[in-house]
């Protein structure tokens, strides 16, 4: 089956605000938390309404795959993480180096890296898990990781955090914490790789004044499956450029939450994805702007390639952005573009922008999904340039506006190398 | 010496409603050294002949023959026509973000050479001709053509054709949108481009006032998909003061396409 793509809500390019109509209860806690009971009997509901939040598993319904957090999700294909069934056997690699690559050292300098137990009191400091399979990572995990930075380090010397999975058949639940305290600046990567299924809470805790440049990498093997939430927690004048990039995997599915704490938050999160044949990556993303004065900008970029004959390849997008009552003075936008490089390849991309307060800089967002540009292929061919050079060029060239973000230079020319390979693979 | 030798072009394209014929039957020979004027009405087909020639996909031939010295130029896939000294500087350069132009360009250079360009010999090289023609430097880290003015367009098309060298140069209404400061300076850039090679232009316009400036050696009338009547420059002071009114009026064909 061929399906070019399905882009739900509204048009490209269009911003769009939905207005009013929403039961959100705007406590304290920036965290909505809302009694799923009474959404229940409401048709007019924003997921984000749905919202529920918790650390109890038994609190989440076992997914069915009708609700619309699990709707586009393969459950089938999550090996039990959802359902209960999925027990851990084996462990999670967590290693902290200083530096990236083959400049790297063990030397931390202040940098803390410690192993601590479910009761440590600063976990869930970055959020706390709104779905089933992240309830469960958070209960089972037998340990956290906490790093912790305490000042400013040199955009020269980034943190690498690795991630390994347990092995191919092997199960695991997982818990990092990335936390950067008042005016620490740091870059880092935390790179996701290995075998095995693995789900996972992973939460940035970024103080006030603070600085947290990461670039999130998913370079899983063919066999994994890694379901995770992302807790993002923003203090008063922090940054955080958050740059996610998905490259293998079976199945990926990542939930990033933006939590401000406080006035003058500024948050960047890019995405990258490149999915192939049978491989199911999806994204859903929630900016929930609580207070004043906060910045936002999403801008996600995939690249799809199906095998002609084979399983397609399949991407998620959901975007949602809530700008409630409180959060006057918002400035947000989000863009998510997917480029479909053959017919067996499906795109799905949904943003979703509500808007409580009439009192902002800015909103809006832009979803587009589509072919080869044929204009562009030509322009570049008729300049001599070979169709296979064209193409990557092209693709380079949409890729192009995220993969400047990366402040690593080591990280950048892998994450090249990687996208040159997948065009390879197919002969593009 | 090179010639490029157009025999009984016929070309068609897709519509709703089938397969449409656009140029019927176009003979024309264009060698080095030479500049030939292609003048026509709207929807007489100048521009499919020039995209033809550089194989857009869009463009089916069904009949003739387009020969560079005797090689059969349609037997070629797009990037080979360039290679092989075809160059179309198109009427609507095509955005492609991300794309740096000096990546572009260096990327071109590459393929149309069959080598990389030395760096520091490129760099210079790529300076001058963008100074030639009046580019700011800046413009090198731009994404090919987004956001670029008419005129930024056509200066860069000129600019690649400066730089890529081709024996035969097919310029789509390069003179279209653009003031006449910049058609100027864009016109400078293609006569210094003939001057310092045997270039042959075929330069494809609907008004006569880039041939003040663009000498050509032969004009042709280009009405309803061939050449209509073929003479020296004189030809283009005829058609500036009377219009293609005596050359449409030999066409029935076109009238029939007018609504009833």
């Amino acid at each position: 089956m061929t399906r070019a793509s399905e882009a739900t809500g509204q048009g490209p390019d269009q911003p769009v605000a939905q207005v009013g109509g929403g039961i959100i209860d705007a406590t304290d806690s920036p965290v909505l938390d809302v009694d799923p009971g009474i959404n229940a009997t409401s048709p007019k509901l924003a997921p984000w309404e749905l919202r529920f939040t918790s650390y109890d598993v038994e609190a989440f319904e076992v997914p069915r795959g009708r609700e619309e957090q699990w709707r586009f999700t393969p459950l089938r294909r999550l090996r039990g993480l959802h359902d209960g069934s999925a027990t851990a056997t084996g462990r999670i690699g967590v290693s902290v180096v200083s530096g990236f690559g083959d400049a790297a050292s063990s030397d931390l300098g202040g940098v803390r890296h410690e192993t601590v137990g479910r009761d440590d009191p600063r976990l869930g400091d970055g959020g706390i898990p709104a779905d089933r399979v992240a309830a469960q990572a958070w209960s089972a995990a037998p340990e956290a990781h906490v790093v912790t930075v305490d000042e400013a380090r040199s955009e020269d010397e980034p943190l690498t955090v690795t991630v390994t999975g347990p092995g191919e058949g092997q199960s695991v639940y997982a818990h990092v914490q990335l936390r950067l305290e008042r005016h620490a600046e740091a870059v880092v990567v935390l790179d996701h790789r290995g075998s095995g299924t693995v789900a996972a809470n992973t939460e940035f805790v970024v103080a006030d004044g603070a600085k947290l440049t990461v670039v999130e990498v998913h370079d899983w093997a063919d066999d994994a499956v890694y379901v995770g939430a992302q807790h993002l927690s923003v203090g008063r004048d922090a940054t955080i450029r958050h740059t996610s990039v998905t490259l293998g995997g079976d199945l990926v599915r990542l939930s990033p939450v933006v939590n401000y704490r406080a006035p003058g938050g500024d948050v960047e999160l890019d995405g990258l994805y490149f999915a192939d044949g049978g491989q199911h990556f999806e994204q859903r993303l929630l900016v929930d702007h609580s207070v004043p004065n906060c910045r936002s900008r999403v801008t996600y970029k995939g690249a799809l390639q199906g095998a002609e004959g084979g399983t397609a390849a399949h991407t998620v997008w959901v975007g949602d952005v809530l700008i409630r009552k409180a959060a006057e003075g918002t400035d947000t936008y989000e863009l998510n573009r997917n480029l479909l490089l053959t017919d067996n390849a499906r795109a799905d991309s949904v943003p979703n922008l509500e808007i409580e307060t009439g009192e902002i800089v800015g909103a809006g967002h832009a979803s587009a999904t589509g072919r080869f540009d044929d204009e562009q292929l030509f322009y570049l061919m008729a300049r001599g340039i070979p169709e296979a050079q064209a193409r990557r060029l092209v693709v380079r060239g949409f890729f192009g506006e995220v993969i400047q973000k990366v402040r690593v230079p080591a990280l950048r020319d892998r994450l090249e190398a990687a996208i040159e390979a997948e065009l390879e693979a197919v002969g593009v | 010496m090179s010639t490029l030798e157009i025999r009984d072009l016929h070309v068609e394209v897709e519509t709703e409603s089938g397969p449409k014929e656009i140029l019927r039957g176009v003979d024309l020979t264009v060698n080095s050294n030479e500049t030939h004027a292609i003048m026509g009405p709207n929807g007489s087909g100048k521009s499919t002949l020039a995209y033809s020639i550089a194989g857009h996909p869009k463009y089916t031939v069904t009949q003739g023959q387009v020969l560079l010295d005797g090689e059969d130029v349609l037997a070629m896939a797009v990037d080979e026509r360039a290679r092989a000294g075809l160059f179309l500087a198109m009427q609507y350069p095509v955005e492609v973000p991300g794309v740096s132009m000096s990546n572009f360009l260096r990327s071109a250079a590459t393929a149309t050479r069959g080598e990389a360009p030395k760096v520091r010999h490129w760099v210079k090289e790529v300076k001058g001709a963008m100074s030639d023609l009046d580019i700011d430097p800046a413009f090198a880290e731009r994404s090919v053509n987004e956001g670029f003015s008419g005129g930024e367009k056509k200066r860069h098309e000129v600019l690649q054709m400066s730089l890529l060298k081709p024996k035969i140069a097919v310029l789509d209404e390069t003179d279209s949108g653009l003031d006449v400061d910049a058609l100027r300076v864009v016109s400078k850039g293609v006569n210094d481009y003939k001057q310092s090679s045997d270039v042959g232009v075929l330069l494809i316009t609907h008004y006569t006032r880039i041939l003040r400036y663009i000498a050509p050696d032969r004009v042709h009338v280009f009405v309803n998909g061939r050449v209509a009547a073929s003479g020296g420059p004189e030809l283009a002071d005829e058609l500036e003061e009377n219009g293609y009114e005596r050359f449409l009026g030999a066409s029935s064909a076109t009238k029939e396409e007018q609504p009833a």
